[in-house]
């Protein structure tokens, strides 16, 4: 453990004003995993383009977790997949977020009922932070879930969680 | 009285501070909770499988020598080029001196071989006629004999 991450029971002085300055500094470099599975991605790409432009909320694409802070799971997650974003979302560096992009890595999308092959929800795997509805969301909706997400992070506490503080 | 090189150790100076200081706080600040699965290494999501030390090919190490000796040699001539018009023909005729010693530990190298790449030689396939004939008169006299067979169940 670091020496100031969850090493505080309560809330104090000190704590809450860093908090306030790491959670701006967090959410304004919001570094993305590089990676797309499915048409997602195109709408992914879209938003990473000059049109929408995700570089403006400091969402940068990296081509390796340890740099980066949120995952786009852009598609569909296929079980064979499924254990390999596992292993990337291990590999990534903390504090780290997940966005599910779309129906199919929300609950199986049209593949829920006859996809065998499909998972039925990204959030079998790993935990997700924000989901964006849509097949697939249109570039806008992902910079919605971008600015969910930033408002999650802005309320995020370096004091120790209730529940793990038992 | 500071001289050329002592402002050469401030910027040393500097830069270490300015790489342990930014160590420092990112200690202080950071998360620490690793894992074996975090700590794995990084393959695009696939199982590392094996080590990362492994063997290299021993003839890297030729080309890199080689590469090596070029290299220093434009380190020296970047500031030979400098001061070419001060030296005036001396300058350059020690420099001629040096490049044609090195030339001729290339056209050494060259010409024995050390550039070349080692490559696998290709196997050429060579065909006996006599062998192909005989395997096709047996299978020939297989496939009658399964014939025969299949009239027998029948």
């Amino acid at each position: 453990m670091g020496l100031l991450d969850q090493q505080f029971e309560n809330d104090n002085v000190f704590i809450t004003s860093l908090d306030g300055l790491f959670n701006w500094a967090r959410l304004s470099s919001l570094w993305q995993m590089q990676f797309g599975l499915a048409c997602c991605a195109i709408e992914m790409m879209a938003a990473s383009a000059s049109h929408f432009d995700s570089m403006r909320f400091g969402v940068i694409p990296r081509a390796t977790p340890r740099q980066t802070d949120v995952m786009f799971v852009a598609g569909t997650v296929t079980i064979k997949m499924a254990q390999r974003i596992k292993r990337l979302y291990d590999q990534m560096a903390e504090p780290r977020y997940v966005i599910s992009m779309g129906s199919c890595s929300n609950c199986g999308g049209p593949y829920w009922e006859h996809g065998y092959s499909v998972l039925k929800g990204v959030d079998r795997v790993i935990p997700v932070d924000v989901y964006i509805p849509g097949c697939p969301p249109r570039p806008e909706a992902l910079l919605e879930g971008i600015m969910k997400l930033q408002e999650k992070i802005r309320h995020e506490s370096l004091a120790k969680k209730k529940s793990i503080a038992v | 009285m500071l001289t050329e090189f002592g402002k050469v150790f401030i910027f040393l100076l500097l830069g270490a501070i300015f790489v342990a200081v930014g160590l420092f706080a990112a200690w202080i600040l950071r998360p620490h909770r690793p894992y074996p699965e975090k700590n794995a290494t990084y393959e695009c999501g696939e199982e590392p499988v094996g080590s990362a030390w492994i063997r290299l090919n021993v003839r890297f190490y030729v080309i890199a020598l080689i590469f090596l000796i070029f290299d220093v040699e434009v380190v020296f001539l970047f500031p030979w080029a400098i001061i070419l018009r001060q030296f005036g023909m001396f300058g350059f005729l020690e420099m001629v001196v040096f490049l044609v010693i090195l030339l001729v530990g290339y056209a050494y190298v060259w010409l024995k071989g050390d550039l070349n790449w080692d490559k696998p030689q290709p196997e050429i396939p060579v065909i006996h006629r006599t062998i192909i004939q005989a395997e096709r008169m047996k299978s020939v006299s297989s496939m009658r004999d399964d014939d025969d067979i299949h009239d027998g169940v029948e």
